[in-house]
C-alpha cells in the first residue's frame, strides 16, 4: 500500500476545507458573490474536488473511508450553498423588485372593445344547435325570383301577400324579382337541388313593407327549418320545436301549437312558447304542403316533411328583454358591445 | 270578427259554468285567435231609464244652442235635464241616466247647476253608454216602456269576443261558423241557423213582375238568387234587438232594409245586397267591366271601371261592384217600395281583385274573398226575405235563379295517411267526431274513411286538409313530441365558417358589428364617386321611403351612416364593420319564366329561374375613426391611419389562406394617394385606406376616417391544407438594406427578394424605411431568416442565398445594396 496516502489526504485538512467553504458561503453578500464562491469552493478546482480526485491513489479501505468523509463534506457544502442561494434571491426580490411596483389597475392603452351584433350571435347559436342534430345551414339570395318566393310555395298570383303592401318589388315589374319576404325560397332551392333526406336550417335577412316602429322593421331576420324524410310526422315537428325552444329559452320553457293557415303547409300551426309567465307568439309551422313537394319533384307518397319559421328580432327581444326595435336596427355601438362575442 | 256571447249561446248549448277564458281557450284550440274579450256594460251602474221627452226649452244665450228638456221617466213628476244634442223631438223615447248612476270611464251622474238651470240627470248617446262610437247625437229609441231599465232594453250587458279568422275560413266570419267551431271544440251540441224550412216555398214564388237575373261572366259567379219583395215600408225602424246585435258585431245600424241584409250576413256568412228595384232596368246581370266606364258607389266615390272588374249591372248600366259595394243610384232609401235582393256565390279570386283594384275592403268582400257557402245563396236570401216581410210588411213576388250548385267533393283518407301525417293513433270515434263537428258526411271502411266536405268548406280538397281537421278538433296538444335527427357529419359550409371567423376576428380586434338596411340613393352613390358596376343599382317599385329607393351597391354608405349616428351620440373612437350582400345591376336581365306548379319544372326552366336572379356578392366592410391607441396617463395615443385599414383587409384575406398582391391604386371614395388594392389570383378583392378628404367634409366625418372593403365571396375556398413541417436546425438571420426609387412598392420589392432567396427562406420582414437619402430615393431594409431541414447552414451558403435575393431586387427594381 502506498504510504504517501496519509501525506495526500488528511481528515483534518478535509474538515478545514469544509469549514472554509461553509464560512465563505455564509459570508456571501449577493448572488453574484455567491457565484464566485461556488467556483472557488464547489467547482472542479475547489479543495474538496481536488481531494476527491486523489481518492484513486488510495488503497480500497482508505478509499472507502475517505470517500465517505469527502462525500459528506461535499453534501454539506452543496446544501449550504442551495440554502444561501435561495435566501439571497429572496432578499434581492424583496429589496429590488419592490421598487419596480406599478398600479396594475391603471387602464390599458387599447381604445376599443368590439362586439358581434346580437342577431349574429343568435344566428350562430341556432345554427350550432341544429348542426348538433344533423342539420345543414343553407343560405340564399336576398334579391330573389318571384317564382321561388311565391309560386313554388303555393302562394298564387292573387294572394294578398303578393301585393305592394307587403312585398318590395324590383323595377321593372316583369323582371319578376322581389326582396324575399321569407327565407322559404332557400327551402325551395334546397328541394330542387338535393334529394331527400333533407335536414336544413335557413337563417337570413328578409324584407316586408312595414314601417319601422317599436316592434316592426321592414328589414328583419328569420330562421326557417325544413325536414323532408321518410316517415316524418307532426310529432317530429313538435319535438324539434321543443328542442329549439328549450335550447334558446331554457329547460322550463313550454311550447304550444295552435291551428293556423299558411299556403305552404297543411296542417299548419302557429307556435307559441310560455316564457316569464305568458304565452308569446313565436312563429309559424306545419307539415309541408304536398303541392310544394310535387312542385319540387319530391314524391309525397314516399316522403313527408315539416317546416317552421320564426323572426330572430322577436326572439332576441324576448330573450334579452329588449323593448324597442330601434335598438336592434340602429347600430349604436353601446347596444351591440354589451353582447361582446357571445354568452354575456 | 266581433261576436257577442249572447248570440253564440243561441246556437251552442253552453253550460253556464264556462268562463270567458274557457271559451277563449276553446276558440284558440281550433285555430281562432281571440284578439280581445270585452265586457260590455260592466262599467255601467245605477238607474238608467227609458224616458219620454215631454217638453223642450231652447236656451239661446250661450255659444252653442242648448236644450232644457222635460222628461217623463215614470216617476210621477217631470224631470228636467240640460242636453246639447238636437236630434230629438217631443214624444221621442230616450235613455236617461239618473243621478247616482255611473257611466263608463267612472263618469258619475249627479244633479247639478249648469246654464243657470238645475240639470237632474243626463240623456245618453251610444258612446256615453259604451256601446258604440256614435256620439253624433243621443239615442232615440224605436220602442220601450217609460221608466223601464234601458240597460236591459238595449241588451248592453254582454261579452264580446274579437276573433281573428284565417284567410281560408270564410265561413267562420259568421255566428253560424263560429258557433259550430265552438261547439266542435267543446264537444257540445250545435243548432244550425241555416236550417230553414221555408226556403223551398220561397224558391217556388214566381211572377213576371219580379226582376230577372242572368250570369254573363261565367267565371265571376256560378249561382245567383234574386228575390223581389214588393210593398215594403222602408221607413220602419230597425228593432232594438237587431240593431244591437249589428252594433255588437262592430257594424252600424243604417236603415231597416240594409240592417236586415247585414244581420243575415253576420248570422250566416252570406253577403247580400238590396237594390231599389224601381231603379233597375231590365234584368240583373253578373258581368265583366268591359262594357262600362264608371260607377258611383254607396260611399259617393266615382270609380273608374276596369275590364277585369266583376260587376252587377242591369240592361244598361252598372249597379254594383260585385261582392264589394253597391252603386249609389239603386241604393235603398226611405221611399223605396220594391227591393231586389241579391245573393250570389261569386268566384273569390274575382272579388279579391275587385277589392284590390278599387282599394275597397268591405264586410262583404272580406267574406267572399275567403270563400262562401254556395248553398247560402238560397238560404240567406230566404232568411232576409222573411225578415223583410216581418219587419217592413213586404211581400215576396218573385224568386229568380241563375246558375247551378256544384256537386260536393268526396275525399278518401286512409288510417295510414292520418297516422303518417300526424304521428298519433286516433280512435275511430275521435276521427268521426271531428268530421261530424265540422259538418262533413263521413263513411268508414276497413282501411279508412270517405268524407264529403261540407259546402262551406272549399278549403277541404285533399287528405292533408282532412288531417288538419282531425288534429284541430282533437287539439294539437294530443300530438306527441319526438325529436328526429338528421345526417351525421353536419357542419357549416366553408364559406359560412369563413363568415363567422371574419366576424369574430374583427370583433376581437375592436370592431363592432352593425347590420344596416341595404337601401341607398343616387345622391349617396354620386357623393361617394361610385362609377361603373358600383353605380349600377336596382330600384324598388315601392320603397319604404322615396329618399332610399335603391338597393345598395356597396357597404360603405351604410357604414358611414352608422358612423355618423355613433359620433352624433358622443362616441369618439369608433370602429364598425358589417358583413352583407350588395346588389349590382350588371348582368343583362334573363327573361323570367313562371312555370306551372304541382310538378317539377323542367331542368331548363329551373336553370332560367336561377339565372334570372342576379349574383349578389358578400362583402365585409369596415370604417374606423379616432384613436386606435388611447391618449391618457401614459402619454399620447395613436389615431387610426390608412395602414390600419389595409392591415384589417390583409388579415381577413390571410385568414382564408389565400396569397395576395397589394398595390397602390386610385379608386373612389378613397384618398387617391392612400388606397391599397389587394388582389387574389390577379383579381381585385379588396380596397383599403383613407377616405377621400372631400367625402369626409361632405358627410361631416372626422378627417382621415379610414375604410376597407373585402369581397369575401370572391376569395377562393381552398382545399384543406396539410400541417407545415417545423425544422429545428438553427436559423440564420441576414439584414439587407436596399436603395430604390421612391415609387417602388415595398410589397413588390419584398416579392423579388422572396423569389431570389430560394426555398430555404423561412421568413422576411421589412424593419426600416428611410426617406432622407434625397435624389428621389428611399432605403428599405429587410430581415431575412433562412433555415434548412437537415443541417446548420454554413456562412458561405447564407451569403449565397442573401446575394441571390439582392440580385433579384437589383434586376427587378434597379435596387442598390446600401453599405
Amino acid at each position: 500500500m502506498n504510504s504517501s496516502g496519509d501525506a495526500v489526504l488528511s481528515l483534518e485538512q478535509i474538515n478545514a476545507d469544509e469549514q472554509l467553504a461553509l464560512a465563505a458561503i455564509d459570508g456571501a453578500k449577493s448572488p453574484e458573490q455567491l457565484k464566485q464562491i461556488k467556483i472557488e469552493f464547489i467547482g472542479d478546482k475547489s479543495p474538496l474536488a481536488k481531494a476527491n480526485q486523489k481518492l484513486g491513489s488510495l488503497d480500497p479501505q482508505q478509499r472507502a473511508e475517505f470517500g465517505k468523509v469527502i462525500g459528506a463534506a461535499k453534501n454539506k457544502v452543496n446544501q449550504a450553498f442551495d440554502e444561501k442561494s435561495e435566501n439571497l434571491d429572496r432578499e434581492k426580490d424583496a429589496s429590488v423588485l419592490v421598487t419596480e411596483r406599478v398600479d396594475v389597475t391603471l387602464p390599458s392603452r387599447e381604445s376599443l372593445t368590439g362586439g358581434l351584433h346580437p342577431l349574429t350571435l343568435l344566428t350562430n347559436e341556432i345554427s350550432d344547435l341544429f348542426i348538433g342534430i344533423g342539420y345543414e345551414v343553407k343560405e340564399g339570395p336576398e334579391l330573389e325570383s318571384e317564382w321561388l318566393n311565391f309560386d313554388a310555395l303555393n302562394i298564387p298570383a292573387d294572394h294578398p301577400a303578393r301585393t305592394m303592401q307587403d312585398t318590395f318589388f324590383i323595377e321593372p315589374r316583369d323582371s319578376k324579382l322581389v326582396l324575399r319576404t321569407h327565407t322559404s325560397p332557400v327551402q325551395i332551392r334546397t328541394m330542387l337541388e338535393q334529394e331527400p333526406p333533407i335536414y336544413v336550417i335557413c337563417p337570413g335577412k328578409v324584407y316586408r313593407a312595414d314601417e319601422l316602429d317599436a316592434t316592426h322593421t321592414p328589414v328583419f331576420h328569420q330562421v326557417e327549418g325544413l325536414v323532408i324524410d321518410e316517415n316524418i310526422t307532426m310529432a317530429d315537428l313538435k319535438g324539434t320545436l321543443d328542442y329549439f325552444a328549450k335550447s334558446i329559452f331554457g329547460e322550463d320553457v313550454k311550447t304550444r301549437l295552435r291551428p293556423s293557415y299558411f299556403p305552404f303547409t297543411e296542417p299548419s300551426a302557429e307556435v307559441d312558447f310560455f316564457f316569464n309567465g305568458r304565452w308569446i307568439e313565436w312563429g309559424g309551422c306545419g307539415m309541408v304542403n304536398e303541392k310544394v313537394l310535387t312542385s319540387c319533384g319530391i314524391d309525397p307518397k314516399k316522403y313527408s316533411g315539416f317546416a317552421f319559421g320564426m323572426g330572430l328580432e322577436r326572439t332576441l327581444m324576448v330573450k334579452y328583454g329588449i323593448k324597442d326595435m330601434h335598438d336592434i336596427v340602429e347600430g349604436d355601438v353601446r347596444f351591440t358591445q354589451h353582447f361582446g362575442v357571445g354568452k354575456r | 270578427m266581433k261576436i257577442p256571447l249572447s248570440w253564440l249561446r243561441e246556437h251552442v248549448m253552453l253550460p253556464a259554468k264556462f268562463t270567458n277564458e274557457a271559451i277563449s281557450d276553446a276558440f284558440v284550440k281550433v285555430g281562432f285567435e281571440v284578439e280581445s274579450i270585452s265586457l260590455q256594460g260592466a262599467d255601467l251602474s245605477g238607474p238608467i231609464k227609458v224616458g219620454k221627452v215631454v217638453s223642450i226649452e231652447e236656451l239661446t244665450d250661450n255659444k252653442k244652442p242648448i236644450r232644457y228638456v222635460g222628461l217623463d221617466t215614470g216617476e210621477g213628476k217631470t224631470r228636467f235635464v240640460i242636453c246639447g244634442a238636437r236630434n230629438f223631438k217631443v214624444n221621442d223615447l230616450v235613455v236617461v241616466a239618473l243621478p247616482g248612476s255611473v257611466l263608463p270611464g267612472d263618469f258619475k251622474i249627479s244633479a247639478r247647476q249648469t246654464y243657470g238651470k238645475l240639470s237632474d240627470g243626463m240623456i245618453c248617446s251610444a258612446k256615453e253608454l259604451g256601446i258604440s262610437d256614435d256620439s253624433a247625437g243621443i239615442i232615440v229609441l224605436p220602442e220601450g216602456k217609460i221608466g223601464s231599465d234601458a240597460v236591459e232594453l238595449l241588451e248592453i250587458k254582454d261579452v264580446i269576443f274579437d276573433i281573428a279568422v284565417n284567410p281560408d275560413r270564410g265561413y267562420a266570419m259568421s255566428v253560424r261558423g263560429l258557433a259550430r267551431e265552438l261547439a266542435g271544440s267543446l264537444n257540445l251540441k250545435f243548432s244550425d241557423p241555416a236550417s230553414l224550412v221555408y226556403v223551398k216555398k220561397y224558391d217556388s214564388v214566381k211572377s213576371n213582375k219580379g226582376v230577372a237575373v242572368k250570369i254573363e261572366d261565367k267565371d265571376g259567379a256560378d249561382l245567383i238568387y234574386l228575390r223581389t219583395i214588393d210593398q215594403i215600408d222602408a221607413k220602419k225602424l230597425t228593432p232594438i234587438w237587431m240593431q244591437r246585435r249589428i252594433e255588437k258585431c262592430g257594424m252600424r245600424s243604417i236603415s231597416v232594409a240594409v240592417d236586415i241584409t247585414n244581420y243575415v250576413m253576420l248570422e250566416l256568412g252570406q253577403p247580400l245586397h238590396a237594390f231599389d228595384a224601381d231603379e233597375i232596368h231590365g234584368a240583373i246581370r253578373v258581368s265583366s267591366g268591359s262594357k262600362f266606364k264608371k260607377l258611383t258607389t254607396l260611399d259617393k266615390v266615382d270609380r273608374a271601371i276596369s275590364p277585369n272588374d266583376l260587376l252587377i249591372t242591369d240592361d244598361s248600366k252598372p249597379q254594383a261592384i260585385a261582392g264589394t259595394m253597391g252603386g249609389l243610384n239603386s241604393e235603398v232609401n226611405p221611399s223605396t217600395k220594391r227591393i231586389a235582393l241579391e245573393a250570389a256565390h261569386f268566384n273569390p279570386v274575382r272579388i279579391a281583385k275587385n277589392s284590390r283594384n278599387h282599394q275597397l275592403s268591405s264586410e262583404a268582400s272580406r267574406r267572399i274573398e275567403r270563400g262562401t257557402d254556395p248553398h247560402l245563396a238560397a238560404i240567406a236570401s230566404a232568411r232576409a226575405t222573411k225578415l223583410l216581410i216581418e219587419l217592413t210588411g213586404g211581400k215576396l213576388i218573385n224568386t229568380a235563379i241563375a246558375g247551378t250548385l256544384k256537386k260536393p267533393l268526396s275525399i278518401k283518407i286512409s288510417i295510414a295517411q292520418i297516422e303518417g301525417k300526424l304521428g298519433y293513433k286516433y280512435t275511430g270515434k275521435q276521427i268521426k267526431d271531428a268530421f261530424t263537428a265540422i259538418g262533413a258526411k263521413v263513411t268508414a271502411s276497413a282501411s279508412g274513411y270517405t268524407v264529403v266536405a261540407p259546402s262551406w268548406r272549399p278549403d277541404l280538397l285533399t287528405a292533408s286538409d282532412l288531417c288538419e281537421e282531425i288534429a284541430r278538433l282533437n287539439g294539437y296538444a294530443l300530438i306527441p313530441s319526438k325529436l328526429p335527427v338528421g345526417r351525421t357529419g353536419a357542419k357549416l359550409a366553408q364559406m359560412q365558417q369563413r363568415k363567422r371567423n371574419v366576424a369574430i376576428g374583427l370583433a376581437n380586434r375592436g370592431f363592432t358589428e352593425v347590420i344596416n338596411y341595404p337601401f341607398t340613393n343616387q345622391e349617396m352613390i354620386d357623393l361617394l364617386g361610385f362609377t361603373g358596376d358600383r353605380a349600377k343599382s336596382f330600384r324598388m317599385m315601392n320603397p319604404m321611403s322615396e329618399q332610399m329607393p335603391l338597393l345598395r351597391t356597396h357597404l360603405i354608405p351604410g357604414l358611414l351612416s352608422a358612423l355618423q349616428l355613433n359620433l352624433g351620440r358622443g362616441s369618439k373612437n369608433v370602429a364598425l364593420f358589417e358583413i352583407g350582400s350588395v346588389f349590382r345591376n350588371t348582368t343583362a336581365p334573363v327573361t323570367p319564366v313562371m312555370p306551372d306548379t304541382g310538378k317539377r319544372p323542367t331542368a331548363k326552366a329551373i336553370a332560367q329561374i336561377y339565372e334570372s336572379v342576379p349574383k349578389q356578392m358578400l362583402f365585409v366592410g369596415g370604417v374606423m375613426t379616432g384613436e386606435k391607441v388611447k391618449s391618457g396617463w401614459h402619454g399620447a395615443g395613436r389615431k387610426f391611419e390608412w395602414s390600419d385599414a389595409v392591415a384589417e383587409a390583409i388579415s381577413i384575406i390571410d385568414s382564408t389562406g389565400n396569397s395576395y398582391e397589394i398595390l397602390n391604386t386610385e379608386l373612389a371614395p378613397w384618398h387617391p394617394g392612400r388606397c391599397a388594392e389587394i388582389r387574389v389570383g390577379g383579381k381585385a378583392v379588396a380596397h383599403a385606406g383613407e377616405l377621400h378628404p372631400r367625402v369626409c367634409v361632405n358627410l361631416n366625418l372626422p378627417e382621415r376616417t379610414c375604410v376597407f372593403a373585402v369581397i369575401i365571396s370572391e376569395l377562393p375556398v381552398l382545399a384543406q391544407s396539410t400541417s407545415p413541417k417545423i425544422w429545428n436546425f438553427p436559423a440564420a438571420v441576414q439584414d439587407v438594406a436596399l436603395v430604390v426609387e421612391q415609387q417602388t412598392s415595398a410589397h413588390a420589392l419584398k416579392q423579388s427578394l422572396i423569389r431570389g432567396a430560394g426555398e430555404l427562406l423561412e421568413s422576411i420582414e421589412l424593419f426600416d424605411r428611410y426617406d432622407q437619402i434625397g435624389d428621389g430615393k428611399i432605403s428599405l431594409a429587410f430581415t431575412l431568416t433562412f433555415r434548412a431541414s437537415d443541417r446548420t447552414l454554413t456562412s458561405e451558403e447564407i451569403a449565397k442565398f442573401r446575394d441571390a435575393a439582392v440580385a433579384m431586387a437589383v434586376k427587378d427594381h434597379s435596387a442598390v445594396l446600401r453599405s
